[in-house]
């Protein structure tokens, strides 16, 4: 019970740390977003909020301020600091975009289904296929399709998801015409549970979550196969052969369950560092998520939707390691009990 | 030495501990030799019998190369040098072709290498330095010092870092490839903090640990001189990766537009092609542009991931101790890897 209480004590940490540093960013980095906001409200510009020309009052700059970013300027830091996470946490006030002039959360509410749905599939196939892979290759290791697999892998390895992207785009989508260049659905289907859409969805979503898989492809299958032949050369397998276990049960309970439990720390990075990737991937694809709200912000210098989107990728991507790591239980046994002397 | 008499006994122990051996002892030319022979001739024969050590040695190598001498006999390019956009392979002053404002893409990409070059460089080392320290003594010492060192890198690894790294990038530009590798790294140790400590979770239980622990050396020793060759291999691989993984990213931040323009850059260069060039959708006119430098790229970390594993090769001490003895007789090699 102490595990599940640590783990679920780490994620509430963890988003605290991450909403505290956007304070920090926002408020005490001198020439930060507060000060280029402040000028921007200044001059009179603000999207929506431009009142004709000419200066503001300097009250109406902190009101103005206040209501995008809800942090307070000229009140003691503390307090600010106090109202700011106040208003996050408990009522999600993440401020209001300025270029859409709609609160924040809305916008990334909307988008952030979109984001996990190609991200956690990419991530999925990805690592199922390493690990077959890798098990396959330890299985023949030394032979012919272990070496060349292994070239295959490194070749593999070497291409960055985006270059993978872009190459995706450009032939599939652009060359051959099989795939749509971007958005996440056809426009003329009606949002909903019905074919039509679906399909859209699955048709706009297939080129991200190829190149996803390429993330959480990586190096994954050496590793498989370097963990696999380690524990092939142990000695309860070599018992376990004597006990005349059948080959499936050896390969799949003995040494499949052994290889790959050093992988399970990989696949929670993988879970942060495919979302992240969500930002390079939805900018190519132009598949509005999370990730292309986060470079729009980024473009047109929307500080709150830039805080906004970085606080959601934290969200999400705790959650996801947090059920990554409630599951962990059931594959290792001994990950919930923790005994260990310390030195 | 079985002898009724104790003071017998007495007077033997003693000569125990001042028996010096027969031979002489080597003079420094010879030590010389052996330290060469060990450190120098051992390892390079290891790459030799390995293609792929070879090749991304090689790989790495030219890179440097490229960077450091190659980049002193070729000009910076400059806006309107030659014709804008012209193919590639169709004269020798740009072998690659040129951009929209004429500048040859051999040219540009090299004057990016020495930039690259850094940024993995800085990433790696900063990446690797921090990784190790709280991986090894977080895995070794366990209890609160394991509780803290991967709370802490928990932490780090669930902010997710690409956008943690915009955000930052948004309000600080960072100017300078050292920076931009410091800034990436902070994205890379945790996960190898993490996966060392794993990796010495299992040492930590090895008889020669606890061997040593008996004996009365402290954590730091027994981590210095006992798990930390153990380790070596494993670290080689993930620094490797680390420079790969820093690389990866400053490119593709640089490619969406998030590091700053200025400069010459692989990733600059992918982004103009992509939004000047249209290159995606009219690779005629200006694929070349876009898929010279994701080559380069490609290359690179194929050179960084073969280099780890010809590291890996060097490090390991069961294949290093078959080499060592073959390599001071003078014999052939023949290993299959």
């Amino acid at each position: 019970m102490r595990y599940f209480a640590k783990r679920i004590g780490q994620a509430i940490i963890t988003i605290f740390a991450a909403t505290s540093l956007t304070f920090v960013m926002y408020r005490l980095m001198p020439g930060g977003p507060i000060d280029s906001l402040r000028q921007e409200f200044m001059t009179g510009g603000g999207g929506d909020f431009a009142s004709g020309g000419g200066g503001r009052d300097p009250e109406e700059v902190n009101r103005l301020i206040e209501l995008h970013t809800g942090i307070t300027p000229d009140v003691p830091l503390h307090i600010a600091y106090y109202q700011y996470m106040r208003d996050l946490l408990l009522y999600q006030d993440f401020g209001i975009s300025i270029y859409y002039g709609e609160p924040v959360f809305d916008i990334l509410f909307r988008a952030m289904p979109w984001s996990i749905f190609v991200s956690v599939y990419g991530l999925l196939l990805g690592f199922a296929v390493t690990i077959i892979l890798g098990a396959v290759m330890a299985f023949k290791e030394g032979g012919r399709f272990d070496k060349v697999m292994t070239v295959v892998i490194i070749v593999l390895d070497s291409i960055p998801y985006y270059v993978a992207a872009i190459v995706m785009l450009a032939t599939l989508a652009f060359g051959l015409g099989w795939f749509p260049h971007g958005g996440r659905a056809y426009s003329d289907s009606v949002p909903g549970f019905n074919a039509y859409f679906m399909q859209g969805v699955l048709h706009h979503g297939t080129l991200p979550i190829l190149s996803g898989m390429v993330v959480g492809f990586g190096s994954g299958a050496l590793a498989m196969r370097a963990n696999s032949i380690r524990v092939m050369g142990s000695d309860y397998l070599r018992v376990a052969e004597l006990r005349g276990l059948k080959d499936s049960r050896i390969s799949i309970r003995y040494i499949g369950r052994n290889a790959v439990l050093p992988l399970y720390t990989g696949f929670m990075i993988g879970l942060s560092s495919i979302f992240s990737s969500g930002v390079i991937m939805e900018r190519i694809f132009t598949y509005p998520g999370i990730g292309w709200y986060t470079f729009d912000a980024l473009m047109r210098q929307d500080y709150p939707l830039l805080m906004g989107a970085f606080i959601f990728f934290t969200v999400i991507t705790v959650a996801c390691i947090l059920i990554a790591d409630l599951t962990y239980g059931f594959i290792d046994p001994r990950a919930s009990v923790e005994n260990k002397e310390s030195y | 030495m079985a002898t009724s008499d104790p003071n017998d006994n007495q007077a033997d122990d003693i000569d125990v501990f001042n028996i010096v051996a027969d031979s002489d002892p080597l003079t420094r030319k010879e030590r010389l030799f052996r330290w060469i022979d060990l450190n120098i001739f051992t390892p390079y024969r290891i790459i030799r019998s390995d293609w792929r050590a070879s090749f991304g040695i090689a790989m790495i190598i030219f890179l440097v190369f490229v960077g450091t001498v190659v980049i002193r006999f070729i000009p910076y390019p400059r806006v309107g040098d030659y014709p804008r956009y012209a193919p590639p392979f169709q004269s020798l002053a740009y072998p690659l072709g040129t951009d929209n404002g004429g500048r040859g893409i051999l040219a540009q990409l090299v004057h990016a290498t020495p930039d690259m070059l850094i940024i993995a460089f800085s990433g790696a080392v900063v990446a690797m330095s921090i990784g190790v320290v709280i991986g090894t003594v977080a895995g070794y010492k366990g209890g609160y010092w394991d509780e803290v060192l991967m709370g802490i890198s928990d932490v780090v690894i669930c902010i997710p870092g690409l956008p943690l790294i915009i955000v930052i990038v948004a309000i600080y530009p960072p100017t300078s490839p050292w920076l931009v590798g410091f800034i990436l790294a902070i994205d890379n140790w945790p996960g190898l903090a993490r996966a060392l400590r794993s990796q010495v979770l299992t040492i930590r239980e090895e008889s020669y640990i606890e061997a040593g622990r008996a004996m009365g050396r402290n954590s730091g020793e027994i981590l210095w001189d006992d798990v930390m060759p153990q380790l070596m291999p494993y670290i080689t691989i993930r620094s490797a990766g680390a420079a790969r993984g820093v690389i990866f990213q400053s490119v593709g931040l640089y490619f969406i537009g998030v590091l700053p323009q200025g400069g010459l850059n692989w990733g600059v260069m992918m982004n103009d092609a992509y939004n000047i060039g249209s290159a995606v959708s009219n690779p005629g006119l200006s694929g070349h542009w876009l898929y010279a430098p994701m080559f380069v790229l490609l290359l690179m970390s194929m050179g960084l991931i073969l280099l780890s594993q010809g590291l890996d090769r060097i490090f390991n001490p069961r294949l290093r101790a078959r080499h060592e003895k073959k390599a001071s007789e003078k014999d052939e090699i023949e290993v299959d890897l």
